[in-house]
């Protein structure tokens, strides 16, 4: 346990600090990574306030030309697309649902009557086929749109910032444990490259290589590949000093516990308080006291791990700008949709003409602050 | 620095231990290069000086271990990260974060190095590594050498005192091998890092050791000496050393450059014999036909050719006098692995070697040819069909291609069902298969039929894959980088069954970085570079055209065309002319 302080000594002994950290950077500084996640759920948040299609597509429009502007050219950006098209397919399975399963919504504008399957009386109040309005088709889309706004604009978060490079910004003590998450989260890109190369083997063993069975016959090689690569991930991880511990007193090792224990317990108890009717009084202030709790765990916890960072990303006021373009954008919806319901949420029944609301289309023009104030990604070497 | 004191090593499970009576000790400031056939323990050796052997992989270590006065035994892999550095041999399994400067960053964040300490040691490694132009680039859009150097780089920012590094160059094609090891030499020389090492390629590698400690085999004792001691008795040894066997000189040269400045007698004696049979310019200036080819294998190279295939495999007659054609051929991916205008015709019988660099587009033209990858522009035929029409099924019969992880190709849980397996995909009479295997590596008669494909060594495995493959009896055979991870015996069992099938009228191609394979076995040799193919002709033109290809021989002998310790062999063994 002795060697986890040793490096710093010595580090400290031979290299005295500089007198001022080396300032000069080739490449420009990148947003922090959160402030992009902030901005990009921001406008998640502000995409639920609201069924009005115009304002849903104007939202996906304006995440989408940030994206276009500023995402970098790394693999993971690419990731965008795939998102989309989910968002795509997400929408078309809903629209499918409310075709084939109906509605309860009363529609007058019958649009094709398709043949309805009688069901047994168990399963009442389910109908399979039967007429189809425009309200339903109309609702349907307004709700599919909601959501496939959503799923883009986390799609703009991974496409902008990588989730591991938010692992960076991560306490010291929780550092561990979102590596593991991280490992975790390569592993199904690894799973299904090796999916691809093990099909295409079979092809060399004169097998078809589509097909369920084909998927099924390379499962075990290719879990067992996967398990192999996870392992000596691990040990190269362990070679290179992963989970190295420093020491710390007995006392201070039994309060980072205590604090966090007593902190989740706080959470725990705090949130039952706000969420029944009775407890309105006491949940907030335990709630507030829980995390404080549970936070100064975390940062004494911090202590165990000798951890530094490399060039933390350094959060300054372009990061502030995003975020709060963001945050006003989810505000100036969440306001209107009290303030101006019928505007936010155009009429199914009688099915009306969704009209642009002047003042929110505004708001959601401020998301487009981040195309402006970041600095554009390098071009690829 | 590196201190073994009597280790045995039992892994849990094993009757035997792994390796036994270890004993010795690295220097300070030295590169070692711990060299032996497969099989006998070398990554073993290598994962107990990091604490992975027995920490990791569990088992029991008896004797004990020390790193830099460490203990392994009370210390973990982990608490022993700065001062030892590990890289093993796939760079892709050892990265953690996801961009060349995160990923050297990793090992001193978790060390808890001060920021500008790690700011500084990041530059000067980006700058030592030839690495600053890639520093913002994703690991996964790099080359393989450049991957290596990354995972070499990764683990030399915490300033570990010694660096263990299992086969860095057995993935790479020889110009980004040579710009590994020089970064090692450099090492060596400038920081005074300890280097343990182990390589199969000594070819490659043989000249920057100070000492070399050798494995003979499982179980023997290892004896630890200069290079020129340890070659003398070595059973795996590089070709320059052979050839100095053969030619009798002692001490024996370990470089080019060393036996050059010797070969002037034996190139003399080599042009008498030549001109003696008025043949020497021609043997191996005409190899571009296999006539010439089968003609001009020298006699003695051939004692273990025996009638393996002969009687029953003959590839089935062929609708067109070419077993592939390509013409025009084009392949857009991602920018960077693409094929451009490429024809090659291939003629029953010959044997050719595809080399270039990593990513020039070796693998994705053998890929083609067996139908993975349909072409963008241009036409493929394989046997008179266009493969990536052609149902799997019949398309066996017309191509096969062992890829480049032969374990691709497996999927059963013992050799006997991946035989059965085998013989029903390819209709062929029951017991094909594992007839086959027995031919092709006469030692795999002792391994036991319900052993599991991922317990064989890699030599086996190839063999079964192979066997395989050759079941369906293809007259056109790929084989993707066959030798990666092979010793020198099974790299020579695997030329000799590659020779015989040729000789039995299998077109062969092989895609390879290892040049004395490629001089030993292939009449023609075509070169890649960003998926054009820039030349094709006999191996010994172009070979011996280009440096870096150029096996260690025909560099020796240069001017004269000579490629192979083998021929070299035949020439002074028998004088007279040949009946």
């Amino acid at each position: 346990m002795h060697s986890g302080s040793r490096p710093q000594q010595q580090a400290r002994a031979s290299e005295t600090p500089p007198p001022a950290p080396p300032r000069h950077r080739t490449h420009p500084t990148p947003l922090h990574p959160a402030a992009w996640w902030l901005w990009s759920l921001s406008l998640g948040i502000a995409a639920t306030r609201t069924t009005n299609p115009l304002l849903l597509t104007l939202l996906i429009a304006t995440s989408a030309y940030v994206v276009a502007a500023r995402r970098p050219h790394t693999p993971w950006a690419r990731s965008y697309s795939a998102f989309v098209k989910l968002a795509l397919a997400v929408l078309l399975i809903r629209l499918a649902f409310a075709v084939t399963l109906g509605s309860p919504l009363p529609g007058t504008h019958v649009i094709v009557t398709l043949p309805e399957v009688p069901l047994p009386d168990w399963a009442q109040g389910i109908r399979l086929g039967g007429k189809v309005t425009a309200e339903t088709l109309t609702f349907a889309f307004y709700d599919g749109l909601k959501l496939a706004t959503l799923l883009i604009c986390v799609g703009a978060a991974n496409a902008l910032a990588s989730p591991t490079r938010l692992l960076k910004s991560l306490p010291g003590a929780l550092y561990e444990m979102g590596v593991a998450v991280v490992v975790a989260l390569t592993f199904a890109p690894n799973l299904i490259a090796d999916i691809q190369r093990l099909r295409a083997a079979r092809r060399l063993r004169g097998r078809p290589d589509s097909g369920l069975r084909g998927l099924l016959q390379v499962g075990l090689p290719v879990l067992e590949g996967a398990l192999e690569r996870s392992v000596a991930l691990a040990a190269a991880m362990d070679a290179r000093g992963y989970g190295r511990t420093a020491d710390v007193p007995p006392r201070v090792r039994r309060t980072t516990n205590t604090l966090t224990l007593g902190g989740l317990l706080g959470v725990c108890a705090g949130t039952y308080g706000l969420l029944t009717a009775e407890g309105g009084t006491y949940g907030i202030p335990v709630l507030l006291a829980g995390v404080t709790a549970a936070l100064a765990g975390l940062r004494l916890g911090g202590r165990r791990t000798p951890r530094t960072r490399y060039r933390p990303d350094p959060w300054g006021a372009r990061a502030w700008l995003v975020t709060a373009s963001g945050a006003a954008v989810a505000a100036a919806l969440a306001w209107a949709s009290v303030h101006d319901p019928a505007a936010l949420h155009p009429g199914v029944i009688p099915l009306t003409t969704p009209t642009l609301p002047l003042y929110p289309a505004a708001a959601i023009l401020l998301g487009l602050l981040p195309a402006f104030v970041t600095t554009p990604p390098e071009e690829p070497s | 620095m590196i201190r073994f004191e009597d280790v045995s090593v039992t892994y849990d499970g094993a009757t035997e231990p792994t390796v036994q009576g270890i004993d010795f000790e690295v220097p300070e400031g030295e590169l070692v290069l711990l060299v032996g056939p497969s099989g006998t323990g070398k990554s073993t050796i290598l994962n107990s000086v990091s604490g992975l052997v027995p920490h990791f992989t569990g088992g029991t270590l008896r004797g004990r271990v020390t790193v830099a006065g460490r203990d392994t035994r009370t210390h973990k892999p982990r608490e022993l990260a700065d001062v030892v550095g590990t890289v093993g041999q796939d760079p892709l399994s050892h990265f953690v974060t996801d961009t060349v400067e995160d990923e050297l960053a990793y090992g001193m964040e978790s060390l808890g190095l001060p920021p500008h300490v790690m700011r500084r040691r990041v530059e000067e490694t980006l700058d030592l590594l030839g690495l600053t132009d890639l520093r913002a680039r994703p690991i996964s859009t790099l080359s393989g050498g450049q991957q290596q150097r990354v995972a070499i780089g990764s683990v030399l920012t915490p300033h570990p005192r010694a660096l263990i590094l299992d086969e860095p160059t057995s993935a790479l094609d020889p110009a980004a091998a040579e710009e590994v090891l020089a970064v090692l030499q450099r090492l060596v020389h400038d920081l005074g890092t300890t280097i343990l090492m182990a390589e199969h390629r000594l070819e490659r590698v043989i000249q920057y050791a100070d000492q070399i400690a050798l494995l003979p085999g499982p179980g023997e004792p290892l004896s630890l000496g200069t290079p020129a001691e340890i070659m003398a008795v070595s059973p795996v040894y590089p070709p320059v050393v052979d050839l100095g066997r053969v030619a009798g000189w002692s001490p024996l040269p370990l470089t080019v450059r060393d036996a050059r400045r010797r070969a002037s007698d034996l190139r003399q004696r080599l042009a008498q014999a030549a001109g003696s049979r008025a043949a020497g310019a021609a043997r191996v200036g005409a190899g571009g036909t296999p006539q010439a080819r089968a003609s001009e294998t020298p006699p003695t190279a051939t004692p273990t050719r025996r009638t393996w295939f002969r009687s029953r495999i003959t590839p089935s007659p062929l609708p067109s006098p070419h077993a592939a054609e390509v013409q025009a051929l084009s392949i857009h991916r991602t920018p960077t692995r693409a094929l451009t205008d490429v024809t090659l015709t291939l003629t029953p019988g010959e044997t050719v070697a595809l080399m270039g660099r990593n990513g020039a587009g070796k693998s994705t033209l053998l890929n083609t040819l067996v139908g993975l990858i349909p072409p963008t522009s241009g036409t493929v035929l394989t046997g008179g069909t266009i493969p990536h029409r052609t149902p799997p099924h019949d398309l066996i019969r017309r191509v096969g291609l062992v890829p480049q992880e032969p374990r691709d190709l497996l999927y059963a849980d013992t050799i006997a069902a991946e035989c059965e397996a085998a013989d029903a995909d390819a209709s062929a009479a029951p017991g094909t298969c594992r007839t086959l295997v027995t031919d092709l590596l006469p030692g795999m008669t002792g391994v036991p039929d319900d052993t599991h494909p991922r317990d064989l060594s890699e030599g086996q495995r190839l063999a079964l894959a192979l066997a395989v493959v050759l079941t369906a009896r293809p007259p056109l055979l790929l084989l993707d980088e066959p030798t990666r991870g092979l010793d020198y015996a099974a790299k020579a069992r695997l030329a000799a069954v590659l020779k015989t099938l040729a000789a039995e009228g299998h077109a062969i191609v092989l895609a390879t970085h290892d040049v004395e394979l490629a001089a030993e076995i292939a009449d023609r040799v075509v070169l890649l570079a960003d998926g054009e193919i820039i030349a094709d002709g006999p191996a010994a033109d172009v070979v011996v055209a280009s440096p870096s290809f150029a096996p260690q021989v025909s560099k020796i002998l240069a001017p004269q065309k000579w490629l192979t310790v083998a021929q070299v062999k035949a020439a002074l063994g028998a004088p007279g002319p040949r009946s």
